[in-house]
């Protein structure tokens, strides 16, 4: 008789217990997902695929989902990473691919032979141009994908690296160098 | 009434539960990384916390003493308290998914977080009665998020500090919670009057 | 007597001016070439309008202004332009900007100047005559002067501030210019008032220049003007334009305000007032200001300078010692060492400071934090360093932010108390910078994000548009069908009715037969039409060709099959090639 009533007693409060989980998980519904906005606010942007998704928001959205590494993005570099780590509560893990300097592409108006295939590849539209024409990249606007590189059928495109000029010059971490004191100095 | 006041402060400062007690040590080291996310490990346990107390009070008096089930007092109280755990979950995905993905692990890890049960199981152990346990499971709760936060803050701030390479991360929090246990140990007492 | 107020924080270092201000201002000789950078304000860059060759005189226009927030750049003599190039800028960085390098030719011939009428002149003109003689903020900023001489549209501007207070150790320049040229700097004063209607004007001071408090004060006096010359406490730093208008209103301009005008306050370089008169009375730019040259040197003196003169052999009138090894532009707390000594003197150069261990010795090795506070005992804008020195030693950059990092003015007080010699400055500057290309990159990625979600848009919309179209002709090929089918059907017996309907149309025929013809009219002047236009949009551009342009056409269309038969075999090429 007493492991009958624990019986119906358990098996009560889990009959209690199920209906308010079940009404809650209506009335709690979430929709949409806020967390890709932020995991999109940290990539880069380039729209690049090197992540191995079409742009920075499937990729934003795989990570939110949990189904990919954090550390996929070698435009963002290992900050990207760090930050994403850091919003999303995950380790940090080095970057699956070489970091490279910010790049810019340059077509050599000479060789380009106004085939337009580039133009349909960038993915920002910083390539202008028209057909039979010759085509130029708007440094301003070119994030560096490289996704330019592949369909030029004569090769005519080059990445190079942004140099340092006044406008994006940046102090130096203060570096102290270690050097011998003479002793009465140090006293 | 005073004796109310002092299971309030017993159970915050004097017998912390992390600090004292040792309990809920792994969301004390899990959590504690971040001010914000220790703001809302705490929200969150706390939440629990007196919930389950006040829920298992009213188990253990009005269902399993009556019918003589003591011994499935360790069994219902948890999943009381998974299904409180996962009540909160819900709501904290509604409001702050953010809170939600940072907590991570830690969140459903609630259930089985040594404090949320060990507390009712002390309520039961110290025969308080129905207000005092809401008081003793509200004190402790609040003393958990106390150190949590405290704890966080430290952390936020060694995070930049020159640590020694092989001190660096866990290490340095070991050291640095072992410390805050000794500075608690200052509050003995302070529940005993004459 | 005014009274006055107190910045928190400020410190007293040893102020070295006696050694410069002995001597009245003298006049630089003609260097052996001028180097003027065309980038010499904050704002665009002034675009080059001469080249290498050109022969230019004193005050010609070198580099135009580019935008509103930009100022023009003159030759500083005559002279031939040798080249416009890349060379190092008196810039922390020690990196290049365009120059215009000039050969002077010995004459020094002006062009013609034409001073400006200021009765008849409207403000907006003035303003464009200010920009175009390339006045800017010579306190150090470089701020082009007409963008501040605009009020505040909504805010009245209570106080004209004219900083005179020389806050910095070593440096002299604007005290001599008080004391000598005093006159000319209260009419430029009162240009600015004019400019700007204040309802007070303060021209602040720091007490330990007595000689040019009073030759301000007889200054205003003869001009009758009203203007306050006030001695403020002697503090550095009492001249930055916050701690001024602190001292000097009570005001406090808080951090996240871009401009002091929406405070109703204004403040100038008592040199900036001395220049703006120059370019409206005698139509003279900015070709020249006055610098100090000082520290480790013979003769330290101040110089009426040309800008462009390569540092070098300015810092040679002052005779340095021999164990000289860097010259500091600008003073001890702000300046910087310049990263090589060939580079000219700009508008911004205030002071040549040559540099010695023995005069500046190296800093004993920064030791750690003992938050000892007395950095934010010192901080002019209340700050609190050593906080912001920690986070952004561990490059945590949004704290930095959070203790307000955007509100230091970089004066170097925390760095010269610190017992700990942290280079605190050098740490704010690297966390601000870093902040800055952050932003930079975030929006770079907005902007991106932006135009990949409209390329995105633009590729469906182009594939719906497509899709439409193919959907709309397939649909028109089908009713052409089925027309065609209906005109072939009718068109053995359909001879008849369309004669009856075009003999009897004004006869009364049956509804439907009317109806029937009207749709057979309507399709046959349908097909016409198509027709007409599918011979309209034959090519025709051959057949207008003349006989000579044909030929070549027939060449080239001979040669494309030539090279067509060529294109298998290696050896058939070239036997082609051999015909």
């Amino acid at each position: 008789m007493d492991i009958l009533t624990a019986i119906a007693i358990m098996a009560l409060g889990a009959v209690v217990l199920g209906a308010a989980l079940g009404f809650a998980a209506i009335k709690f519904k979430v929709e949409g997902d806020p967390l890709v906005e932020k995991i999109e606010a940290i990539l880069p942007q380039t729209q690049c695929g090197q992540c191995g998704f079409p742009g920075c928001k499937p990729y934003a959205e795989a990570i939110a989902k949990g189904d990919v590494d954090i550390n996929l993005c070698p435009p963002g570099g290992m900050e990207g990473v760090q930050r994403l780590a850091d919003l999303l509560g995950r380790e940090v893990k080095p970057l699956e691919a070489e970091e490279k300097p910010k790049q810019v592409a340059i077509i050599d108006e000479n060789t380009c032979i106004g085939c337009t295939l580039c133009i349909q590849a960038c993915p920002v539209d910083a390539i202008v141009g028209a057909a039979k024409q010759m085509h130029t990249i708007i440094a301003g606007q070119c994030t560096g994908c490289e996704l330019c590189l592949p369909p030029c059928p004569v090769e005519c495109i080059r990445m190079e690296t942004i140099g340092e000029t006044l406008d994006n010059w940046k102090w130096k971490y203060p570096v102290v160098g270690i050097k011998a004191v003479p002793l009465k100095d140090a006293a | 009434m005073s004796h109310y006041l002092f299971i309030l402060v017993g159970a915050v400062l004097v017998n912390n539960v992390v600090l004292v007690k040792m309990l809920g040590l792994c969301p004390f080291m899990g959590v504690s990384k971040k001010l914000e996310t220790a703001y809302g490990m705490g929200a969150a346990t706390t939440f629990v916390l007196t919930l389950a107390t006040g829920a298992s009070y009213i188990i253990d008096q009005y269902l399993l003493l009556p019918f003589g089930l003591e011994y499935l007092r360790a069994l219902s109280f948890i999943v009381t308290i998974a299904a409180i755990v996962q009540l909160t979950e819900m709501v904290i995905a509604k409001t702050s998914p953010t809170l939600q993905q940072t907590l991570g692990i830690y969140l459903p890890l609630i259930t089985t977080n040594c404090a949320v049960l060990g507390v009712p199981l002390l309520n039961i152990a110290g025969g308080h009665n129905f207000v005092e346990s809401l008081l003793f499971g509200a004190g402790s709760a609040v003393g958990f998020s106390l150190v949590l936060i405290l704890f966080a803050g430290i952390r936020e701030r060694v995070e930049c500090a020159d640590v020694p390479v092989y001190f660096r991360g866990s290490a340095i929090a070991m050291v640095t919670a072992g410390l805050m246990a000794l500075a608690f140990m200052g509050f003995a007492g302070l529940d005993k009057y004459q | 007597m005014l009274n006055l107020f107190k910045f928190w924080g400020g410190i007293k270092p040893p102020s070295h001016k006696t050694e410069s201000n002995q001597h009245p201002i003298g006049v630089a000789p003609l260097p052996s070439h001028l180097i003027v950078p065309l980038h010499q304000s904050i704002g665009g860059t002034p675009k080059p309008v001469v080249q290498a060759g050109d022969k230019v005189l004193k005050g010609q226009l070198i580099g135009e202004a580019d935008g509103w927030i930009s100022a023009a750049v003159h030759a500083p003599t005559s002279g031939t332009v040798r080249e416009v190039a890349m060379h190092v800028r008196p810039h922390p960085s020690g990196l290049d900007s365009l120059c215009v390098v000039i050969d002077p030719d010995g004459r020094d011939e002006w062009i013609a100047r034409t001073p400006l009428d200021l009765a008849t002149t409207a403000p907006a003109d003035v303003f464009a005559h200010l920009q175009r003689s390339g006045v800017v903020g010579l306190g150090g900023a470089g701020f082009p002067a007409h963008g501040k001489l605009t009020p505040a549209p909504n805010v009245p501007m209570d106080e004209l501030i004219i900083n005179g207070a020389e806050c910095e150790p070593y440096i002299t320049c604007d005290d001599l210019l008080m004391r000598e040229r005093a006159d000319e700097i209260i009419r430029g004063i009162a240009l600015f008032r004019d400019l700007l209607q204040p309802k007070k004007v303060l021209i602040g001071i720091e007490d330990n220049k007595p000689e040019a408090v009073a030759a301000m004060t007889a200054a205003v006096a003869a001009r009758g003007e009203n203007f306050a010359v006030v001695a403020v406490p002697t503090r550095y730093p009492a001249g930055g334009a916050k701690q001024l208008i602190r001292v000097l209103t009570g005001k406090e301009v808080p951090g996240s305000m871009r401009s002091t005008a929406e405070m109703g306050v204004q403040v100038f370089n008592v040199a900036t007032a001395y220049t703006a008169w120059r370019a409206v009375a005698h139509g003279e730019p900015v070709i020249s200001r006055v610098v100090t040259l000082t520290g480790n040197v013979a003769e330290p003196r101040n110089y009426e300078v040309l800008i462009g003169t390569p540092m070098d052999e300015l810092l040679k009138l002052a005779r340095p010692h021999p164990d000289t090894n860097g010259i500091l532009m600008g003073g001890p707390m702000m300046g910087f060492l310049v990263p090589n000594r060939q580079v000219p003197v700009v508008k911004t150069t205030n002071c040549l400071i040559a540099h010695s261990e023995r005069l500046f010795p190296p800093k004993a090795p920064e030791m750690p934090c003992i938050r000892c506070g007395a950095c934010a005992t010192v901080c002019p804008h209340e700050l609190q360093p050593f906080e912001m020195y920690w986070y952004a030693r561990a490059k945590n950059f949004g704290k930095t932010q959070e203790y307000d990092i955007f509100d230091c003015i970089e004066c170097g007080c925390c760095s010269y108390v610190c017992p700990s010699r942290i280079p605190l400055v050098q740490y704010f500057r690297f966390a601000k910078s870093e902040i800055w290309a952050r932003e930079r990159e975030k929006k770079a990625a907005e902007e991106a994000k932006a135009r990949f979600e409209f390329k995105q848009f633009r590729d469906e919309r182009e594939k719906a548009e497509k899709a439409e179209k193919l959907a709309k002709a397939a649909a028109a090929q089908a009713a052409k069908k089925a027309a065609e089918a209906a005109a072939a059907a009718a068109a053995p017996a359909g001879d008849a009715p369309a004669t009856v309907a075009a003999t009897d149309a004004p006869a009364p025929a049956s509804a439907a037969d009317a109806d029937k013809a009207a749709k057979m009219a309507t399709i046959q002047a349908a097909m016409e039409r198509a027709k007409a236009q599918r011979e309209a949009a034959q090519p025709k551009n051959i057949e207008a060709l003349k006989p000579d342009q044909q030929r070549e056409l027939a060449e080239i269309e001979a040669r494309r099959q030539a090279a067509g038969i060529a294109d298998a075999p290696a050896s058939a090429t070239q036997e082609t090639k051999a015909e």
